[in-house]
């Protein structure tokens, strides 16, 4: 987040300051990837060091870093987005039939 | 299901939303792959970290045993499964206000 929250300013995005529209946004997605990570864990594909997180614990299970990590990598995703296409218009085209213009 | 099959399944499904529900192609964009590779050496760096300081321990039954900076293969697909499924939403939400606000006007 550190890495990426001066792009607001720097390009104007609009996304820290739009937060709740951008929250709104976050949340279901992340839902669906909590869901998932909570079933890999829950399998024991993974697991964390318990010693290395601060030991409060959400609901499935999930210490509160993962569910920062979900809230703030999608903002640094976002933010990313945003200042490239702010940079290039043009790159927000889609390209269905796969031409390149 | 290892960790393989659900992250290789929950990605298929991220692209078909992004294709078919949101209607948004992410993947024909330019946009999307160039904040994903601004993205994916951030992701690389924290996977290496929490990797090598075993924050985070895999179950070797569960993965395919490729690792990429520490972590396992797994794990970039799901960082890329991520990318997709916010940035799709993300244009998803803001061309529909865009409509919306141009009809009231």
């Amino acid at each position: 987040m550190a890495g990426s929250w001066w792009l607001e300013w720097a390009f104007r995005l609009r996304v820290l300051r739009r937060i709740r529209f951008t929250l709104l946004t976050i949340l279901p997605i992340s839902a669906f990837f909590v869901l998932w990570d909570w079933i890999a864990i829950r399998s024991g594909h993974w697991d964390f060091d318990d010693s290395q997180t601060l030991g409060v614990k959400l609901a499935f299970g999930l210490p509160l870093e993962e569910y920062l990590f979900f809230i703030i990598i999608p903002l640094a995703i976002i933010l990313t987005y945003e200042g490239v296409t702010r940079l290039k218009p043009k790159w927000r085209d889609r390209h269905p039939e796969g031409r390149a213009e | 299901m290892t960790y393989t099959e659900i992250t290789s399944f929950a990605l298929i499904i991220v692209v078909l939303v992004d294709i078919f529900v949101f209607k948004t192609s992410m993947l024909t964009t330019r946009g999307f792959w160039a904040s994903y590779a601004i993205v994916l050496p951030f992701q690389l760096l924290t996977n290496w970290w929490l990797t090598s300081n075993e924050i985070v321990i895999y179950s070797p039954g569960a993965i395919i045993g490729l690792r990429v900076a520490g972590a396992p293969i797994e794990d970039l697909l799901f960082g890329f499964a991520m990318m997709v499924g916010f940035v799709s939403y993300w244009v998803f939400r803001n061309e529909r206000r865009a409509a919306i606000a141009s009809e009231l006007r």
